[in-house]
C-alpha cells in the first residue's frame, strides 16, 4: 500500500493545479485517473477548442492548457496512476484508503475528488448480444493489435479512433467502418486516406447506419446494420470494435457516504471538505451556494483545500501562508533559485 | 409560458410550462422530468440531455451547431431527429413543443 499526504482522484485541470498547490505547501500527493492522459475534458472533448476565461492567458486550446498545467507541476515529480478507476474508498482511523479497479492500494489523510462529472468510459452498443461478447468479438478499444489480425472487422463511430483504428487495422484485416451520419467528425486527411482505400475496395465505409442485431451461434459470424431509409445489410464479421467515443460517468463515487446533491458532492465553501473530514470535492463535481463550473473556479477551490490538507496532514507543524515571489521554502520547492 | 411536452420511452407523456430563456434542459430538470440527467450541467460535454425531437417541430428549432453534432454521436441510441435539450432555447415559438426522451441516457 503506498503512502502519500494526499490522493487526488482527476488527472482534470484541477486535479493538476492542485498538486501545484499541495507541492508548493510541501506536501507529497498522488493521482489516479480512469483516462490513459492527464488533462480530463479538456484533452477529452475539446483538446483543439480554445478557452478564454483563464486569467493572464487571453486564448489556449484545452491541450494547451493542460500540457501548461503538466509544466507548473513538474518539479513536484508527481506519480499519477493513469488507465485507473477508484472503486473503493474506506476510513481506517484518521486516515483514508482507496482502491483502484487494478487493486492497486494507497493510503493519506487526505482525498481531493477533481473528478469533474466522474470517469469517462466507451459508450457500449445498446443491445443484449453485444454485452455478452464483450471482450470475446465485441471491443470498445484495442488494447492488443494481434486479436484484430487477419479479421473481418466492423469498425462503428465517426471520430479520430475510429478513423486512426480502421486505416491502421485495414493493413491486416478486411475492415467496414460504419457510422450513423454521412459526416465524419474525425480528422479529414485520415478520412480522405480511407476514402481512396474504399475506392480501391480495401476498405468499405457504411453510412447512414447504425447497428440493427448481430448473429452468434457461440461465436460471432455477421452482424445487420440499418441504414437512414430503414434497409438491412448484412456484414460478415468475426469482431466489432465500438468506438462512438466515452461518455462520463459519475461511477463508484456516489458510494463513498459523502453527501450528495443529485451529482454533485456538497462542500463547505471555507475549505471544500465534504461530510467526510479529509475528504474534499474541487472543480465541477462540487456544489454550494453560487457555484459556477468555471476552470478558474475550480483552481481557487483547490488552492483553499490544500490549506486544509496541510493541516490535516502536519498537525505539529503551524500553517504559514506565503507568497511564491518572496518565499525561500516555495521556491526551493520549484527548483528555483 | 410556453408549455413543452416529454414523452417517456412507454409513451407517458408530461408537459410543463418552462420560461422563455431557459433551456428545454433546464426547464425538465427543474420540474423532475425523469429521463433527462443533464451530467454536465448544460456545458455540451456528456449527451445526458439528449431527446428526439418530434418531426414537425425539427424545422422550427435553430440547427444544431457541429459542436452539438458531434456530442449526439456519443448519446444513447441517436437518431436522425436527436437533439441536446441544453442547446434548445425556450421562447414563444416553440410553445406546445413535444419531445420524446430515449429509453435511457447512458
Amino acid at each position: 500500500m503506498k503512502k502519500t499526504d494526499v490522493i487526488i482522484i482527476g488527472a482534470g485541470p484541477v486535479g493538476l493545479f492542485a498538486i501545484h498547490q499541495l507541492g508548493i505547501k510541501g506536501l507529497e500527493a498522488i493521482v489516479i485517473d480512469n483516462l490513459d492522459k492527464a488533462g480530463g475534458q479538456c484533452i477529452e472533448l475539446y483538446p483543439d477548442k480554445p478557452i478564454y476565461d483563464i486569467p493572464a492567458v487571453p486564448e489556449c486550446t484545452g491541450e494547451q492548457l493542460t500540457t501548461r498545467l503538466l509544466e507548473q507541476i513538474k518539479p513536484f515529480k508527481t506519480e499519477m496512476f493513469l488507465n485507473e478507476r477508484v472503486d473503493e474508498v474506506y476510513q481506517e482511523k484518521e486516515k483514508w484508503i482507496v482502491k483502484t479497479n487494478n487493486k492497486k492500494e494507497f493510503i493519506a489523510p487526505n482525498i481531493i475528488i477533481a473528478g469533474g462529472v466522474g470517469s469517462f468510459e466507451p459508450r457500449k452498443i445498446p443491445l443484449k448480444e453485444a454485452e455478452k461478447l464483450e471482450g470475446k468479438s465485441v471491443f470498445y478499444s484495442v488494447k492488443n493489435k494481434e486479436t484484430f489480425k487477419n479479421k473481418k472487422i466492423s469498425i462503428f463511430g465517426g471520430g479520430d479512433s475510429a478513423l486512426d483504428w480502421a486505416l491502421e487495422l485495414s493493413k491486416f484485416s478486411i475492415v467496414t467502418l460504419i457510422h450513423r451520419r454521412n459526416d465524419f467528425r474525425g480528422a479529414q486527411h485520415t478520412l480522405s486516406e480511407l476514402r481512396k482505400l474504399e475506392k480501391d475496395g480495401k476498405v468499405s465505409i457504411k453510412t447512414p447506419c447504425q447497428i440493427e442485431s448481430l448473429e452468434n451461434e457461440n461465436e460471432l459470424k455477421s452482424i445487420n446494420i440499418k441504414f437512414e431509409d430503414g434497409k438491412i445489410e448484412k456484414i460478415q464479421t468475426d469482431v466489432i470494435l465500438g468506438l462512438f467515443g466515452l461518455i462520463m460517468k459519475l461511477g463508484p463515487i456516489a458510494e463513498w457516504g459523502l453527501n450528495m446533491d443529485k451529482k454533485t458532492i456538497e462542500v463547505n465553501p471555507e475549505n471544500f471538505e465534504t461530510n467526510k473530514k479529509g475528504i474534499f470535492a474541487v472543480g465541477d463535481i462540487c456544489s454550494y451556494p453560487g457555484k459556477l463550473k468555471l476552470i478558474l473556479s475550480g483552481f481557487h477551490e483547490v488552492a483553499l483545500a490544500s490549506v486544509e490538507c496541510f493541516k490535516r496532514a502536519r498537525p505539529n507543524e503551524k500553517y504559514r501562508f506565503e507568497f511564491t515571489t518572496s518565499s525561500k521554502n516555495i521556491k526551493e520547492r520549484l527548483g528555483k533559485k | 409560458m410556453p408549455k413543452i411536452t416529454f414523452i417517456d420511452y412507454n409513451g407517458t407523456s408530461k408537459t410543463i410550462e418552462v420560461e422563455n430563456g431557459l433551456s428545454v434542459m433546464e426547464g425538465a430538470i427543474q420540474n423532475e422530468i425523469p429521463g433527462i440527467d443533464a451530467d454536465c450541467g448544460g456545458s455540451m460535454a456528456c449527451a445526458t440531455c439528449h431527446v428526439y425531437i418530434k418531426d414537425k417541430w425539427l424545422n422550427n428549432i435553430p440547427k444544431a451547431e457541429d459542436a452539438e453534432i458531434d456530442m449526439i454521436d456519443m448519446a444513447y441510441e441517436p437518431k436522425k431527429n436527436s437533439r441536446l435539450s441544453c442547446q434548445i432555447i425556450v421562447s414563444d415559438d416553440l410553445d406546445g413543443l413535444e419531445v420524446t426522451t430515449p429509453e435511457k441516457q447512458t
